[in-house]
């Protein structure tokens, strides 16, 4: 039985947004959105015909409010895009021939119906009723990514959604005491749908319309907005807030979700901030299922109405379903999760095809799919590698095979269709993928694909051209001089704490072979490589602090061995 | 001052080159293409990530309601052009 909510559950001069000039009540919000709304019901020469669907992809966190509530208000849905490039959009217009796209982009102009959000005009103050929505109704379409490469639509009932704001607010004290919203994420990927446009209308808490990049864009933003103050954002984007050292104003609540916060960057966040930080986990299938405070708990506490049953055992170890009052269609979870006597759960990983790069989640046998579409690539595929020690984001990778297609026509044709985040560093061009006899692709493979690729094509290869008349060979052996083998080490210590900006007394050579003698007059040359996912786990080392080194005369490997970071680089 | 100007082009690119650990010789970065998109093809964790380096080298924040904000990061020159006017260090 469907039951109505309000759209807005505040009061007419309450204060719903923050704009740069000066706050905007419910009344003169509502009064722009039906005046939108009047304007979205009526047909015109760019958009003939009726659309029941409107592709909202305002930026300004203010035009996607007033974008939302109109396109609620004229009786239609509001289509999400998780990516919103040119051909990602094209697709989906193509998908929904009945949909209009509405925008605040300037010199946009594409071939299907669309409208630029009108530019401020002075709306009349209207004093109707506050809108009421019936919890059935869909407000929203999101996407997630398919494996076929499609992306699979999810609708949104106006109920389900404020079950779910309502328990998260809950669960944060919001309830009890509204506060300014600041958020760094686009409204149109379920954190920032629910955690900034859905706490707004829903639980009463302003938000500030810009969404603030520069860490100095983030300070002048919370300054903009009274106390008490919330900021909505992800590890990427605080980490680089609190790496700028820039003063702040009092912080009461930060909220994270995207990718799990290491415990040790919450404690900085409270203690620079003042803040108590939460952290929201979910998917774009479920919206926010389960929440934590990080510097408190590692467990996931599941909020209030969901419930985690373990999946067939044929999809895999460690695998639940979530569902419940929040929740429109049980959903397996793309985490593994261990789940507590206590029912709280704990992420042991992502399923191997999920990947999160900087926050936004794709899945590799999409962005294959994606690859493997492109008119002239006759096979790829996207793998994800092991974190390189000098870089904080980890990037994606893939292999291609195209007889007819550049690197560079096919990283376009990429650009055109994948969020850039995903776009591949490096893409690889090879004749044939390295199939194994049961034609499969194991990772172990086509890191050392890369590896290769690294060593073959590293800009500023470290070498030492070795004089005779070196003062190790002296003496060292009569005869037979010979570099020693300590000397090359120190050297290969020199170059690694060079290329990865760290002192060398942090660096320690964790196994060395020598392999060949070291001649007077030899040219040396230096390649360190990630160690391959077997070795490390054999040995007990990882892909954050170890790094394999090689040392080459020509072709031949004189000496091998691992190298150690005391810390992860 | 030309020389100024190309001798912080040439260390930005460097600067950028390393930091982000791009497949790509400094030297070979035209400094009047385009930094996002079809250019170098940065995105935007790449821009967070220089915001950060420039920074710490040249010591001032960078901002996006500069008002000239997509000019400077259109190409290696803007932003050297902008960095030059804006450091204190």
């Amino acid at each position: 039985m469907a039951t109505p909510h309000p759209l807005i559950d505040a009061d007419w001069h309450q204060v719903l947004l923050y704009r740069p000039q000066g706050p905007v009540t419910v009344g003169q919000f509502l009064s722009e959105a039906m005046s939108l709304a009047d304007r979205l019901t009526e047909p015109s020469a760019q958009r003939p015909g009726l659309h029941p669907f409107v592709v909202n992809i305002c930026q300004d966190q203010y035009h996607f409010m007033v974008g939302f509530v109109a396109i609620i208000l004229a009786g239609k849905t509001n289509i999400l895009p998780a990516n919103d490039t040119p051909a990602a959009l094209s697709q989906l217009m193509a998908g929904e021939p009945h949909a209009l796209c509405l925008h605040d982009r300037k010199a946009f102009a594409p071939p299907y119906p669309h409208m630029i959000y009108p530019a401020s005009t002075n709306v009349p103050l209207r004093t109707p009723s506050k809108p009421n929505l019936d919890s059935a109704q869909i407000v929203a379409r999101v996407f997630t990514s398919g494996s076929t490469g499609l992306p699979v639509a999810h609708d949104k009932s106006w109920g389900k959604l404020v079950a779910a704001v309502q328990a998260g607010a809950q669960r944060m004290g919001l309830d009890t005491r509204p506060m300014n919203l600041v958020g760094t994420v686009p409204p149109q990927h379920m954190f920032g749908f629910e955690s900034l446009v859905l706490l707004c209308l829903i639980s009463g808490c302003p938000l500030w319309s810009g969404r603030p990049f520069y860490p100095a864009d983030i300070a002048a933003a919370l300054n903009a907005v009274p106390e008490p103050r919330m900021l909505v954002t992800t590890p990427f984007h605080l980490k680089a807030l609190l790496d700028a050292h820039l003063p702040l104003p009092k912080i009461e609540r930060l909220l994270l979700a995207t990718a799990p916060l290491s415990r040790a960057l919450a404690e900085r966040a409270e203690a620079a901030t003042g803040a108590a930080l939460f952290e929201i986990y979910g998917c774009t299938e479920t919206g926010q299922i389960a929440s934590r405070r990080t510097t408190q708990s590692e467990d996931w506490a599941l909020l209030p109405g969901v419930r985690l049953s373990p999946a067939p055992a044929n999809l895999g170890e460690h695998l639940f379903i979530a569902q419940g009052s929040t929740i429109k269609t049980p959903t397996v979870l793309a985490d593994r999760i261990q789940m507590q006597p206590d029912g709280r759960f704990n992420l042991l990983g992502r399923t191997a095809d999920q990947v999160n790069i900087a926050g936004k989640r794709s899945a590799l046998s999409y962005l294959t799919a994606q690859l493997k579409a492109i008119p002239g690539v006759i096979d790829g595929v996207f793998f994800l590698p092991d974190a390189p020690p000098t870089q904080a984001i980890n990037r994606l990778c893939a292999l291609v095979v195209s007889p007819t297609l550049s690197l560079q026509e096919i990283l376009s044709a990429l650009r055109e269709r994948l969020d850039a985040v995903f776009l591949p560093r490096p893409l690889i061009g090879v004749a044939h993928l390295p199939y194994t006899a049961s034609g499969k692709l194991p990772q172990a493979t086509l890191h050392s694909v890369l590896a290769a690729h690294l060593a073959r094509t590293s800009p500023l290869p470290a070498t030492w051209h070795i004089g005779g008349d070196h003062p190790a060979f002296s003496g060292h052996f009569p005869g037979y001089p010979l570099l020693p083998g300590a000397l090359l080490l120190d050297w290969v210590i020199e170059q690694a704490a060079a290329e990865w900006q760290v002192p060398s007394t942090e660096l320690g050579i964790e196994q060395a072979k020598f392999l060949l003698p070291v001649r007077p007059g030899a040219l040396i040359r230096l390649i360190l490589a990630p160690i391959a996912a077997p070795v490390a786990a054999s040995i007990a080392a990882s892909a954050a602090t170890h790094r394999s080194f090689s040392v080459l005369v020509d072709e031949a490997v004189v000496a091998s061995g691992m190298l150690r970071h005391r810390s992860p680089v | 001052m030309p020389d100024t100007t190309q001798a912080l082009i040439d260390e930005l690119a460097q600067l950028i080159t390393e930091g982000l650990n791009l497949d790509i010789n400094p030297k070979e970065i035209d400094a009047d293409a385009p930094l996002f998109g079809q250019g170098l093809g940065l995105d935007s964790i790449d821009i967070l990530e220089i915001a950060m380096l420039i920074s710490k080298r040249y010591g001032f924040a960078l901002r996006s309601d500069d008002t000239d904000n997509t000019r400077i990061f259109s190409s290696l020159r803007h932003l050297a052009t902008h960095i030059a006017a804006h450091r204190s260090t």
